[in-house]
């Protein structure tokens, strides 16, 4: 233990702690900026300085181990002064026109400012006016506000390891851009959108496509429905107010009809659905000598990332569609059929905690009829909580509704998908019961729960004892898929998942995602879980119904055209044409 | 006053690509001596001289040389500064070109001493005679068993690589130099760990200048205590400083710490050319303090020179004659630190572009007494937090112009548009 005193306060806390966590603990809360929880510390802001007796510089209290019998001030003029002059350097170049920023309010750089009591900066502008990269489906990227932090290149190297985005340049002249200043969509880059998750300010953000959402609603020949991913129920809350954790999947349903969506759906029915061709692929495999591990396919960063750096292993890759395209697929045929509109006549919404879900549901593969996608736009979490506010909806006092039919009733098999373990447990739960034909005793699969970047356990199949593993993060996946490259792979079965923490902790989420948050809105998926009357797929009335009414039967012909992919082998072309923003100096 | 020749005295007296005529000159002996040592008793040497770091910060070398000793994990590093960027400063390249090999014999004895496997030099890009001169002199030390594997037949082993950036002032700082070896672009990490502790390739790390390692050898031939009798009881041993500016004859001179300035320029420098009258000097290079002439007759000793707030003890002095213009000055030094700004942290990224502004509104005398305020806190400011010594010192042109020559600046405030 450390004794120090702080602002006067004598304070004893763990050795190894910093100043800035050791504050934190007595009530006093230095300002940050380029600090990230989770991520490793940068000290590039220097807003965090504090006062140290003795020592003739300022230091940073993100960086500084306590020592005994420290002296430290965090409030002194000297103090207050140089975090003041710095935040006003970093507005000299700041796009601030903070009106016309879809940040505005949720802004950490505008906060400081605030905080600060910033209200005119000493220093002239300058900015130099570089263009913005919309180049791709999924992110936009302005580099005008860029306050070069760091953050999205941490998470991009050391959690994804994808290395996309990297400083370019030095002195005024320092970018954070795609190698030699080109566009994300001429890099490796997966569309995880953990960049605009961390982003302080408004330089990353997804594609904002309300706009085409509101125009459909309001075109009388449009059908629109919507579909909504496990883990938004238990994210979205914290986009209007509510704490983390907050199950709030009946009042989605009940904002979804208030904004004019014609029908209500939820993407857990698929996830159901995906489970029943999933679960059989993997039996077929080892059953019939196929490519193992299988790996799941869920999720589209995960998939980018094995297209663009691990082509040997895609014929490990499940070829079931994502849930958001079963739905898409099954919703432009079956459901067009059963309530007889044409296909051009509906559109279908997702919510996802996605922005490679953007990305995902403009494949080509994605389109039943080789004409319209499938999926028309996909929105974030932080897009539909726009969207309830601009609605005036005061989202904490809704009534819950149901989901519509026929895609609203669900398990809570499905509700799992939403974070890391959930695929595996829930196929596990059912590939278990078909392969033994008796019932589970315990259905709770803990192994394969929590936030450890890798987890294993061994599932009794038919006699035959068989390993499965989940991953998340795209670092963590490129261990398993160098292993199965290598033919050193010991499983059956994997579940990758790009995001740490899986879905729930999606590149789409609300922002201020740290593992603490993490855990809440894992905790909250497996509560829906606990609370549903049916908690496997195979057991979900709405599965049985459509495979006698119209799929017939798991991997049949009719699965294999609506339900299942192909992945292609692509190196993104680096497109010299493609030239950006290059720095030069 | 006549110079002190101890790091100098082969100094255009030898060839120094000759490993055959270092060792004719008593090279070599010193390493052989300190291979018959107990390595803690190199070490205790270091620490009776005092040696303190001659790249400017003044670190005890003794310090550094017991952390790395103290490390267990290895392999273990030894790093010669030899970036040396800093505009004024030209004494290591006289020690790399002139005297190479007393500097791989002091690298090897601190590495014997530390258990350091592996060392590196890392010269300045644009030094191309000495990236020729080191690698001819690492090869020779090599063949002849003075390098590499059972050194001088005993049970330790160093082998030594020149690295080279690619013209970037920031690599001379000890982390940008560091990651720099490692591959990447030039920019510095956070502290802790120092480098001692986790440095090149996360291993320890012992990084000093050229000029430290090349005092090695004369401690252990004179040793510690003898060394500590010369120059003031704060700044033992000799310095070599780089003399320039309007001087008459400039170059590389070494004394003993605690002669004057004045002595220097007068004495050695021979003064100005056409006797004109000294308005000021800059101490250490220019991220140093400029100081007015009044002010020679301090003497040369790092304790002195750390009451300008700035690390200047790189040995550089850099003299102006009375037509030189201070704005002129601080437009040309802050230009410089404003390209080289790796541009990594805020203060030094933004406020070199600021300063720029505001000093630009001096040299047009269109400057305020609110400018004034604003470059004198800004530059206090990213003294006080940069992350690294280039944006802490770089600043130092100014506060110290702004102390000595106040007047300067209050005139360009009376006087607007009078130019």
């Amino acid at each position: 233990m450390a004794k120090l005193r702080i602002n006067n306060i004598d304070i004893e806390v763990e050795d190894n702690l910093t100043i800035l966590n050791a504050a934190k603990k007595y009530n006093i809360n230095i300002p940050t900026l380029c600090n990230y929880p989770d991520l490793h510390i940068n000290s590039e802001c220097r807003i965090c300085v504090v006062e140290i007796e003795g020592r003739k510089g300022l230091v940073t209290s993100c960086s500084t181990p306590v020592r005994d019998g420290m002296v430290i001030k965090t409030n002194s003029p000297r103090v207050l002064n140089a975090r003041k002059t710095i935040t006003e350097l970093i507005l000299a170049n700041h796009d601030s026109n903070c009106n016309a920023c879809a940040k505005n309010m949720n802004c950490e750089l505008q906060n400081l400012s605030s905080v600060l009591g910033i209200d005119k900066s000493r220093f002239e502008s300058t900015l130099e006016i570089a263009p913005i990269d919309e180049d791709n489906p999924s992110l936009m990227r302005n580099p005008n506000r860029c306050i070069k932090c760091g953050r999205c290149v941490i998470v991009c190297k050391e959690v994804q390891s994808t290395n996309v985005l990297e400083l370019m340049g030095r002195s005024h002249a320092l970018t954070v851009t795609p190698a030699f200043g080109k566009f994300l969509s001429s890099e490796e880059c997966t569309f995880c959108g953990q960049c605009s998750s961390v982003c302080p300010v408004g330089a990353i953000m997804e594609k904002d496509e309300t706009d085409k959402v509101w125009a459909a609603i309001n075109n009388d020949n449009k059908r629109v429905i919507v579909q909504i991913a496990p883990a938004v129920r238990v994210s979205l809350g914290e986009e209007l107010g509510m704490a983390p954790g907050s199950i709030v999947t009946g009042k989605i349903v009940s904002a979804l009809k208030l904004i004019g969506f014609d029908d209500v759906f939820d993407t857990d029915f698929t996830a159901d659905l995906t489970i029943i061709e999933e679960g059989n692929e993997l039996i077929q495999r080892v059953t019939t000598g196929g490519t193992l591990p299988m790996i799941t396919s869920c999720c589209p960063g995960w998939i980018n990332f094995a297209e663009q750096n691990f082509p040997e292993i895609l014929p490990n890759i499940s070829t079931c569609k994502s849930p958001q395209q079963m739905f898409g697929a099954l919703s432009k045929s079956y459901f067009t059929e059963k309530v007889g509109i044409k296909k051009e006549d509906l559109f279908v919404v997702s919510i996802m905690p996605c922005t490679a879900k953007k990305y995902e549901a403009q494949r080509p593969e994605m389109s039943v009829d080789g004409k319209h996608p499938d999926v028309d736009v996909v929105l974030t979490v932080r897009e539909l909580g726009k969207m309830i506010k601009q609605m005036g909806i005061d989202f904490k006092t809704l009534e819950d509704t149901k989901f519509d039919n026929p895609f609203g009733i669900t398990t809570g098999a499905a509700a799992i998908f939403g974070n890391t373990g959930g695929v595996m447990e829930a196929a596990l739960r059912t590939v278990y019961e078909v392969v033994n034909k008796k019932p589970l005793e315990n259905i709770d699969f803990k192994d394969v729960r929590g936030l450890d970047g890798f987890k294993e356990t061994t599932v009794n199949l038919g006699g035959m004892d068989v390993k499965v593993a989940v991953v998340h993060t795209l670092a963590n996946a490129r261990i398993i898929a160098e292993q199965i490259k290598n033919g050193t792979s010991p499983y059956a079965f994997i579940e990758v998942m790009a995001c740490p923490g899986g879905c729930i902790g999606g590149g789409g989420t609300p922002y201020g995602t740290n593992t603490s948050v993490r855990q809440k809105r894992i905790d909250a998926l497996y509560e829906v879980d606990g609370a549903m009357a049916i908690r496997k797929s195979h057991e979900n009335p709405s599965i049985t119904k459509i495979y006698e009414e119209y799929l017939i039967k798991p991997l049949g012909e009719k699965s294999h055209h609506l339900l299942h992919t192909h992945y292609h082998a692509r190196k993104v072309k680096h497109n010299e044409d493609k030239k950006n923003v290059m720095a030069t100096y | 006053m006549k110079e002190m020749k101890v790091i100098s005295k082969r100094f255009d007296k030898v060839n120094p690509l000759s490993i055959q005529d270092y060792i004719n000159t008593n090279g070599y002996t010193f390493l052989k001596k300190a291979i018959k040592m107990e390595r803690i008793s190199i070490i205790e040497e270091v620490e009776a001289s005092y040696l303190r770091g001659r790249g400017g910060a003044g670190f005890p070398t003794h310090i550094k040389m017991m952390g790395l000793a103290k490390e267990t994990s290895m392999p273990k590093y030894i790093i010669c500064n030899a970036d040396e960027g800093e505009p004024g400063n030209f004494k290591d390249r006289a020690i790399l070109e002139k005297d190479p090999y007393a500097v791989i014999e002091g690298m090897t004895i601190v590495a014997y001493a530390t258990g350091a496997t592996k060392g590196y030099v890392y010269i300045r890009g644009e030094y191309l005679e000495a990236l020729k001169i080191m690698k001819h002199c690492i090869q020779e030390a090599t063949e002849n068993n003075l390098l590499g594997n059972n050194i001088l037949g005993e049970k330790f082993n160093f082998t030594l690589e020149v690295r080279s950036g690619a013209g970037s002032y920031v690599c001379g700082e000890e982390f940008a130099l560091i990651e720099s070896i490692e591959g990447k672009p030039g920019r510095t990490r956070i502290k802790p760990p120092f480098p001692t502790q986790k440095g090149v390739f996360n291993q320890p790390t012992m990084i000093s200048n050229v000029e430290t390692f090349a005092n090695i050898p004369f401690i252990i031939e004179i040793g510690g205590k003898e060394y500590h009798k010369i120059g003031t009881p704060s700044s033992t041993g000799t310095k070599l400083l780089s003399l320039s500016g309007n001087i008459k004859n400039p170059g590389v001179y070494e004394v003993p710490f605690g002669v004057t300035i004045r002595a220097v320029i007068e004495e050695l420098g021979g003064g100005t050319l056409n006797n004109r009258k000294i308005k000021m000097i800059q101490l250490g290079g220019s991220c140093g303090p400029i100081i007015p002439e009044y002010m020679l007759d301090m003497i040369i000793d790092y304790e002195r020179f750390e009451e300008f707030e700035s690390k200047t003890g790189s040995g550089a002095i850099i003299v102006m004659d009375d037509r030189s213009d201070i704005f002129d000055i601080l437009m040309n030094t802050v230009l410089f630190f404003e390209h080289e700004s790796c541009g990594k942290c805020v203060p030094c990224r933004e406020g070199h572009v600021q300063l720029l502004k505001i000093i630009d509104k001096f040299v047009k005398r269109t400057a305020s007494s609110k400018d004034l305020d604003s470059l004198e806190s800004l530059a206090r400011v990213m003294h006080q937090t940069s992350l690294c010594g280039l944006g802490q010192s770089s600043p130092t042109s100014i506060i110290s112009t702004i102390r000595f020559f106040r007047d300067e600046y209050l005139d360009r405030i009376d006087h607007p548009a009078s130019n």
